[in-house]
C-alpha cells in the first residue's frame, strides 16, 4: 500500500472524532455519555497516530518523499509570473510526506494523544466536556493539515485552522470575559501575523507562479541569482506569519493571555504544537532563508531577543502558568535564533525536545493546580513534594530538561543551537561586524541562565518547603486574586470532590501515567541528536542526518552542517552547563536554602523600579493597548461621525437642494411623494388595486423628480469639463 | 427547454398574481403555502440551469438563448441568455429567494398578502436583470426591481421606513438615469451618431444588443468611452455600493425587514457588481484600462474596504455593523474586478455569491434574535452562548465564513482576488489584506460581545433558541459555506469561460502576449463570429 492511499486517515479521522462530538455537544440532549466522547475522541487520535506511525516506518524504509494530490482546489486562472510568463495559478489540496513533514507529524498526533488521554482525568468535571473534546480533535485536524500539506494555501488553512482552534479553547470558559477577551487577542494578534503570511504567498505565485513545496523550492535551489532580488522581502512577510503563530517579539502578547483557556489546551496548543508552527514554517521554507541573509539575521535577531525579553519577564511571575508561557516564547524565540543562524535541524530538535518537556511541564502545573483545587499562585503552593510525589517527580525531570543539564533532552538541542551561533559567521554584515553572531551566542547562554533559573524557582516555590495554602480555607475563592490566566478549574472541581480546604493529593493516574510517559521522553529525546564529535566521529548527528533532505543543494552548494572541533565543542558545552548551573544555585540560594525568600524580597525592593517593569510584563500590553487598539478605535470613531455628517451630510444636501431648485418645499414633498406613496399604503390601501394605482402614483413623481435632477447634474459637470478643456487647449 | 430563462423568470410573477387575485387576504396560511410553493419551485427549476450549463470550452458563451423582436422600430428584442455568471447570480438569488419567504413566516404579521406578493415580484425583478442580453429590456427589469424593495423597506420596516425606503429608492433611481443617458448615447452611436455632441454614429442596424455593443467596444473614441463609463459607474457604484456612495445600504439595512435585508444584500448589491461586469467593463475597454478610471476605481475600492470595516467596527447596532462590514467586503469585489485579470476576476464573481451567503446569513441571524427581543442593539446581549447554543453555533459558523476563515467560502473568494490584485500591485494587495485583519477584528468583537461573557443581561435568560423553521433557514447556507469553501472547482468551471471572455474583450492582448493561444467558443449557439473578436481558451501555448 502506498503511503498515499492512507496518508488522508491521518488528519481526516480527528476531524470526524470533531464532528461527531460537536455534533453531540450541539444537539444531543441532557447528560452525555463521557464514555462515548472519550471512545470518538481518544480513539480517533490513537488510530490517527498508529496510522501516522506506520506511514513514518514506511517511509524510513525508503526515504522516498512523497506527495499526494486530492483536487484542484483554487484554479484561479493564468497570471503574470515574474520574467514575462503566464503560469497558471492553480492551487491544489494535497498531502507530503518527507522527513520534515513525519518529524511534526509523529509528535503531533503522540503528544496529542497523551494530552488527550490527560484531559479525560483533568477535564473529568467540566460542564463543556464532549464541546471541548470535539474543539481538541478539531485542532488535532487543523494541525495535521499545518504539517502535512504539500503548498502553502494548504498550510495557511491549517495554520488559520489551528488559530481558529486555539481560540475556541482559549474561551472555552466564554462567560468569564478574560476568557473571552484572550481568546479574541489571540485571533486577532495572529491575523496581524497572516496578513504578512498571505502577501508571502502572493509574492511566491508572482514570482514562482506556484505555492508548491516542491516546485518552489526546486526553482529556488536550481536557480538562486534570479530570487535572490525577492528573497528578502519574500522571507520576512512569511516570518511575519510566523512571528504571529509563534509567538515572538513584537506579536508575542497573546500567548500569556491564553493561559486562559484550560491547562491541556496550554499543554497542546500553546507550548509543544501549534505555537511552534511558525518554526516549522521557516524551516520547510530554508531553501527560500538561505538565499537571503538579510532576512535570516532579523529572523536571528528576533529569536534571540524574544528569548531573553521573556526569559526576564519569567523571573518575576507568580503564576505559575505564566512562567511557562513566557518560558515557552522564550525557548521559541530559541529555536529562531537557530533558524536565523542556519541551524535549521537544531530548531527542530530543539522544537521537538521541547515539545516532550514543556508539555510535562504543563500537564505538571495542570496536576499542581488540579491537586491544589484549582490555585495558581506559586506563592501559596510549597512542599507539594510530600503530597503529589509523581508529579513532583516527573515536574522535576523535565525541569531539569529545560534547564539544559546533560544528558537530559533540553541540553543537546540548546547547546546545538547555541554553538551553531557561536560559528555562524553572516556575510552580509562585512568584517567589521564578524563579532556579532557572539552577541547572539552571548544572548542565548543569558537566556539559558535566566531559564534555568526561573524554572527552578518554579520548582522550589511549588515543590519544596512548607505548604502555604492551607490556612486560606475555600479554595474556590480567589477573590482579589489576578483573574487573567484562571481555568476557573475550581468550583466544579472541588464540589465534586469534596476537597474544600483539604490537603493538595495527588492526581489520577490517566494524568500522572502521562506526566511519566513525558517525562521518560525528556530524559531520552536528547539523544537523536548526540554530538558525534564527542566520541570523535566527525559527522552530522543522526537527527541531522535524518532531516538532511530538506536541506537542497543551492545552485549546486550543499549544506554544510556546524562542524566543531572536539576541544571546541568540550569548551562550549561546559560553558552551557556552566551557566545553567549557575542559574540553578542562584535559585537554590534564593528559593530553597532560605524559606524566607529574604534574598529575592531584597532584591526587588533594592530595584524597585526594575522590578515593577518586570512584574508588569515592560507594560508591553499597555502600550499596544494605547497605540493600536485606542488608535484603531478613535480612528474608526472619527470615521463613524464622519459618515453620518459629511458623507451622508453631503447626500441629505443634495436632497434638500434639489427639492429646493424644484420649488418644491421639502414639506410637500414629504406629503405628497412620502406619504402619497408609502403611507398610502400601509394606513388604507383598500385591496390590492390600490396598492398598485398608489405604487405608480408614486414611482411616476420620484421618476421625473430624479430624472430632471440627474439631467442637469450631467450638463453641468459636463459643461464644467468643457471649460476645462477649453482652458487647457 | 427552450424557455427555460422565461419560466424562471416569470413563475415567481404567477404565483404573486395567483395570490394577488385568488387568495383571501386572511388566510395566512394561504399565502404562504403558495409563496413557499412557487419560490421553492423556482430555485429547483434553477438548478436545471446549473446542471445543463455547459461548461466544456467549446461550449458557447451565452447558453439558453431566447430571442425574438419586440419592439422592431427600435431595435428592441427580447433577448435572454446568460453565461456562467449570470446562471450563479441566479441560482444564488432563487435559493436566497425562497429562504427570504421561509424565514418571514413569523415575522411578518400585517398585510401578509401584499408582502408576499411583493417579494415574489422582486425575484421576477432580479432574475430577469440577470438573464437579459437587451439594454432595453434590462432597463425595465431593472427599474421594477426597485419598486417591491422600496414598498417592502417602506411598509414593513422599522421606525425611519420612509426616510429610508425614499433615500434607497431616489438615490438608486438617480444612478439609473445616468445609466440610461449611457445606454442611449450608446444605442445613437451604433446608429446614426450624437449630433448635438457632433459625434459621428457606425452607421449599424438600430439595437439594443448588449452583445453587439461587446463587439463595437473598441471603436468607441476613449473620450466618449470615459464620459459613458461615468454613466454606468454612477448607476453600479450606488448599487454596489462603493464609497462614498454607500450612505443608503445601512439606513436601508436598518430599516427593512429580515427578508428585505437578506435580498438586498445578498442580491440586490449584486447588480452593480454585475453591471460592471457585463457592461462596463467589456463595452468601454479603454476607459476601463486607462488610468483616469482605473486607478480611481481602485482607490475608492480600497477606501470602501478599510473605511467599511473601521466604521463597522464602532456601530452599536448589528444590523448596521453587517451593513458596513458589506461595504468593506463589495470593496473587495470592486477591487478583484479591476484587477482585470482571471484570478481577480473569478474571485470577485466568486465573491459576489459567497457575500450573498454569508452576509445574507448574518443578516437572517440578526433577525432571529431580533424577532424574540425586538432590539439590535449589541449592548443589550452578552453570554447568550449559554441559552442559545445551537444559534450561537451557526452565528460562528456565518461569522468566519465572513472573515475569510479557510475551509469556508469567504476565504476562498478572498484569496483568488488578492491573488490577482497581488499580481498587478502588491501594494494595491496590502492595503486590500487589512481588510482582513479588520474584518477578523470587528466580527470577532461583536461575536465576542452578544455570545460570550457573562449572561448578565435578565431578559436574555428566556431566550429559546432556534427553532426547526429556523435552522432549516440556515443550513443551506452553511451547507454552500462548507462546499465552496472546499470544493469550489465547480464553481470556477462555471466562471472560467466568461471570465476569460471578459479578460480578453478588456484587454485583448492579455492571453496573446505570453504566448499562449486561444481557441475561440462561439458567443451563442449558431452565432457566426467575425474571426477578430476572437475569444478563448487555452491551449497551453509555446513559452
Amino acid at each position: 500500500m502506498a503511503i498515499g492511499e492512507y496518508l488522508w486517515l491521518v488528519p481526516l479521522l480527528p476531524l470526524v472524532g470533531a464532528a461527531i462530538n460537536g455534533f453531540r455537544a450541539a444537539y444531543a440532549k441532557g447528560e452525555k455519555s463521557k464514555t462515548l466522547t472519550n471512545g470518538v475522541a481518544l480513539g480517533s487520535t490513537l488510530l490517527s497516530a498508529i496510522i501516522a506511525s506506520f506511514a513514518a516506518w514506511r517511509y524510513g524504509l525508503a526515504k522516498v518523499p512523497y506527495e499526494v494530490v486530492y483536487w484542484d482546489w483554487i484554479p484561479a486562472g493564468l497570471g503574470n509570473v515574474a520574467g514575462g510568463l503566464l503560469g497558471n495559478f492553480n492551487v491544489e489540496l494535497g498531502l507530503q510526506i518527507d522527513s520534515l513533514s513525519i518529524t511534526m507529524m509523529m509528535v503531533v498526533t503522540w503528544i496529542g494523544f497523551l494530552i488527550h488521554v490527560y484531559a479525560t482525568g483533568y477535564m473529568g468535571h467540566e460542564k463543556g466536556y464532549t464541546r471541548f473534546f470535539a474543539y481538541l480533535n478539531l485542532f488535532m485536524f487543523m494541525m495535521l493539515l499545518l504539517v502535512l500539506g504539500n503548498n502553502y494555501v494548504v498550510m495557511f488553512v491549517g495554520w488559520e485552522g489551528v488559530g481558529l482552534c486555539s481560540y475556541l479553547l482559549i474561551g472555552f470558559y466564554y462567560d468569564k470575559t478574560f476568557a473571552a477577551d484572550a481568546g479574541k487577542k489571540a485571533f486577532i494578534t495572529n491575523r496581524i501575523g497572516d496578513f504578512g503570511f498571505l502577501l508571502g504567498i502572493f509574492l511566491l505565485f508572482n514570482w514562482f507562479g506556484t505555492a508548491d513545496y516542491t516546485k518552489v523550492f526546486a526553482l529556488a535551489a536550481h536557480d538562486p541569482l534570479r530570487f535572490e532580488g525577492v528573497a528578502t522581502l519574500l522571507c520576512l512577510c512569511l516570518f511575519v506569519g510566523a512571528c504571529g503563530k509563534s509567538a515572538q517579539f513584537p506579536l508575542y502578547v497573546w500567548l500569556p493571555d491564553a493561559m486562559a483557556g484550560p491547562t491541556p489546551v496550554s499543554a497542546l496548543i500553546h507550548a509543544a504544537t501549534m505555537v511552534t508552527a511558525g518554526v516549522y514554517m521557516v524551516v520547510r521554507s530554508n531553501v527560500l532563508f538561505r538565499l537571503s541573509p538579510e532576512a535570516m539575521l532579523v529572523v536571528a535577531c528576533v529569536g534571540a531577543f524574544t528569548a531573553i525579553f521573556a526569559a526576564t519577564i519569567g523571573l518575576a511571575q507568580n503564576d505559575i502558568k505564566k512562567v511557562l508561557a513566557y518560558s515557552t516564547v522564550s525557548q521559541l524565540g530559541y529555536m529562531f535564533l537557530a533558524a536565523g543562524v542556519g541551524a535549521y535541524t537544531a530548531a527542530i530538535f530543539h522544537l521537538m525536545t521541547h515539545a516532550f518537556f514543556k508539555a510535562c511541564l504543563f500537564l505538571g502545573a495542570g496536576s499542581v493546580i488540579h491537586g491544589c483545587s484549582g490555585e495558581q499562585d506559586m506563592r501559596k503552593m510549597g512542599g507539594l513534594g510530600k503530597y503529589m510525589p509523581r508529579t513532583h517527580v516527573t515536574m522535576g525531570i523535565a525541569t531539569v530538561a529545560i534547564a539544559g543539564i546533560p544528558p537530559l533532552a533540553g541540553f543537546f538541542s540548546k547547546d546545538e543551537i547555541l554553538a551553531s551561533a557561536f560559528f555562524k559567521r553572516f556575510e552580509t554584515l562585512g568584517e567589521p561586524w564578524s563579532w556579532f553572531p557572539l552577541v547572539l551566542f552571548g544572548v542565548g547562554m543569558l537566556a539559558a541562565m535566566c531559564t534555568a533559573f526561573y524554572m527552578f524557582r518554579l520548582y522550589f516555590m511549588t515543590f519544596v518547603g512548607e505548604y502555604r495554602g492551607a490556612a486560606e480555607a475555600g479554595h474556590g475563592a480567589h477573590a482579589g486574586h489576578d483573574a487573567h490566566g484562571h481555568d476557573d478549574h475550581s468550583q466544579g472541581h472541588a464540589d465534586d470532590h469534596g476537597h474544600y480546604g483539604g490537603a493538595p493529593h495527588e492526581s489520577p493516574w490517566s494524568m500522572t501515567g502521562v506526566l511519566w510517559i513525558l517525562a521518560v521522553g525528556s530524559i531520552l529525546a536528547g539523544l537523536v541528536g548526540f554530538p558525534l564529535a564527542l566520541i570523535g566521529k566527525h559527522q552530522p548527528t543522526y537527527f541531522q542526518s535524518w532531516l538532511e533532505p530538506i536541506l537542497l543543494p543551492i545552485g549546486g552548494h550543499a549544506f554544510h552542517f556546524h562542524e566543531a572541533e572536539l576541544t571546541m565543542e568540550v569548551i562550549l558545552i561546559a560553558a552551557s552547563v556552566a551557566v545553567a548551573v549557575i542559574g540553578i544555585v542562584i535559585a537554590y540560594f534564593f528559593y530553597k536554602a532560605d524559606p524566607s525568600w529574604s534574598k529575592p524580597k531584597q532584591l526587588a525592593a533594592g530595584a524597585p523600579k526594575l522590578y515593577d517593569v518586570l512584574l508588569n510584563k515592560y507594560y508591553v500590553d499597555e502600550i499596544y493597548g494605547a497605540t493600536v487598539i485606542r488608535g484603531t478605535i478613535v480612528l474608526s470613531l472619527i470615521l463613524k461621525w464622519i459618515d453620518t455628517n459629511i458623507v451622508d451630510g453631503a447626500v441629505n444636501g443634495v436632497r434638500h437642494v434639489t427639492v429646493l431648485i424644484f420649488g418644491h418645499g421639502s414639506n410637500l414633498v414629504d406629503k405628497y411623494v412620502v406619504d402619497g406613496a408609502v403611507n398610502g399604503v400601509a394606513s388604507g390601501a383598500k385591496g390590492s388595486s390600490t396598492l398598485l394605482r398608489r405604487m405608480q402614483t408614486g414611482v411616476v413623481q420620484n421618476y421625473a423628480l430624479v430624472m430632471g435632477a440627474g439631467v442637469v447634474l450631467l450638463a453641468v459637470v459636463y459643461l464644467a469639463f468643457e471649460v476645462l478643456g477649453k482652458m487647457q487647449g | 427547454m427552450q424557455n427555460i430563462l422565461s419560466i424562471i423568470t416569470y413563475w415567481p410573477l404567477v404565483g404573486a398574481l395567483l395570490i394577488l387575485f385568488f387568495v383571501n387576504k386572511e388566510s395566512s396560511r394561504a399565502i404562504k403555502t403558495i409563496a413557499t410553493f412557487f419560490t421553492g419551485s423556482t430555485f429547483l427549476i434553477s438548478l436545471v440551469l446549473w446542471f445543463r450549463y455547459d461548461r466544456s470550452s467549446d461550449a458557447p458563451i451565452f447558453q439558453f438563448v431566447e430571442r425574438f423582436s419586440w419592439i422592431p422600430s427600435i431595435g428592441v428584442d427580447y433577448f435572454f441568455g446568460i453565461d456562467g455568471i449570470a446562471m450563479l447570480l441566479i441560482v444564488l438569488t432563487t435559493l436566497l429567494s425562497f429562504i427570504a419567504i421561509y424565514c418571514s413566516f413569523t415575522a411578518i404579521e400585517q398585510r401578509q398578502k401584499e408582502y408576499y406578493v411583493l417579494l415574489l415580484m422582486l425575484e421576477t425583478g432580479m432574475i430577469g436583470v440577470f438573464c437579459a442580453l437587451d439594454f432595453f429590456l434590462f432597463y425595465v427589469f431593472w427599474e421594477v426591481m426597485l419598486v417591491p424593495m422600496y414598498f417592502l423597506i417602506g411598509v414593513w420596516g422599522g421606525p425611519r421606513k420612509l426616510y429610508a425606503a425614499i433615500k434607497f429608492f431616489l438615490y438608486t433611481l438617480a444612478g439609473s438615469v445616468l445609466m440610461l443617458l449611457a445606454i442611449l448615447a450608446l444605442y445613437f452611436y451604433n446608429t446614426s451618431g450624437i449630433p448635438f455632441l457632433g459625434i459621428a454614429g457606425l452607421g449599424n442596424a438600430p439595437t439594443f444588443d448588449i452583445l453587439k455593443f461587446h463587439e463595437i467596444g473598441h471603436s468607441i473614441p476613449p473620450e466618449m468611452q470615459f464620459w459613458l463609463f461615468l454613466g454606468f459607474f454612477f448607476a453600479f457604484a450606488i448599487k454596489v455600493p462603493m464609497f462614498p456612495f454607500h450612505t443608503w445600504l445601512p439606513d436601508a439595512h436598518v430599516e427593512a425587514p429580515t427578508a428585505g435585508s437578506v435580498i438586498l444584500a445578498a442580491v440586490l448589491l449584486k447588480m452593480g457588481t454585475y453591471g460592471f461586469v457585463r457592461f462596463a467593463l467589456p463595452i468601454l475597454p479603454d476607459a476601463t484600462t486607462s488610468s483616469r478610471i482605473m486607478i480611481p476605481v481602485v482607490v475608492l475600492s480600497i477606501v470602501g474596504i478599510v473605511y467599511g470595516a473601521l466604521v463597522a467596527m464602532v456601530q452599536p447596532d448589528m444590523k448596521k455593523l453587517v451593513a458596513y462590514s458589506s461595504v468593506s467586503h463589495l470593496g473587495f469585489v470592486m477591487l478583484g474586478m479591476f484587477a482585470l485579470n482571471p484570478m481577480g476576476l473569478q474571485g470577485s464573481v466568486l465573491q459576489m455569491i459567497n457575500h450573498g451567503i454569508s452576509t445574507g446569513g448574518l443578516f437572517l441571524l440578526v433577525g432571529i434574535v431580533y424577532e424574540r427581543r425586538h432590539t439590535r442593539m449589541i449592548a443589550e446581549y452578552g453570554g447568550i452562548a449559554k441559552v442559545m447554543p445551537v444559534y450561537a453555533f451557526f452565528f460562528l459558523v456565518t461569522t468566519l465564513s465572513s472573515i475569510g476563515l479557510p475551509t469556508l467560502n469567504g476565504f476562498i473568494g478572498e484569496f483568488a482576488i488578492l491573488l490577482g490584485v497581488a499580481n498587478v500591485s502588491m501594494v494595491w494587495a496590502a492595503f486590500a489584506a487589512l481588510g482582513i485583519v479588520l474584518g477578523a477584528a470587528y466580527m470577532l468583537w461583536l461575536y465576542q460581545r452578544v455570545f460570550w461573557g457573562p449572561l448578565d443581561n435578565p431578559k436574555n435568560n428566556e431566550l429559546k433558541d432556534l427553532s426547526l423553521r429556523e435552522q432549516w433557514t440556515l443550513i443551506p447556507l452553511v451547507v454552500c459555506m462548507f462546499w465552496i469553501g472546499i470544493y469550489p472547482k465547480p464553481f470556477f468551471d462555471i466562471m472560467e469561460e466568461p471570465v476569460n471572455y471578459i479578460v480578453k474583450k478588456v484587454e485583448p492582448n492579455y492571453f496573446e502576449k505570453a504566448g499562449i493561444q486561444y481557441v475561440e467558443p462561439p458567443l451563442m449557439e449558431g452565432h457566426e463570429q467575425p474571426a477578430e473578436h476572437a475569444e478563448l481558451h487555452a491551449v497551453e501555448g509555446a513559452r
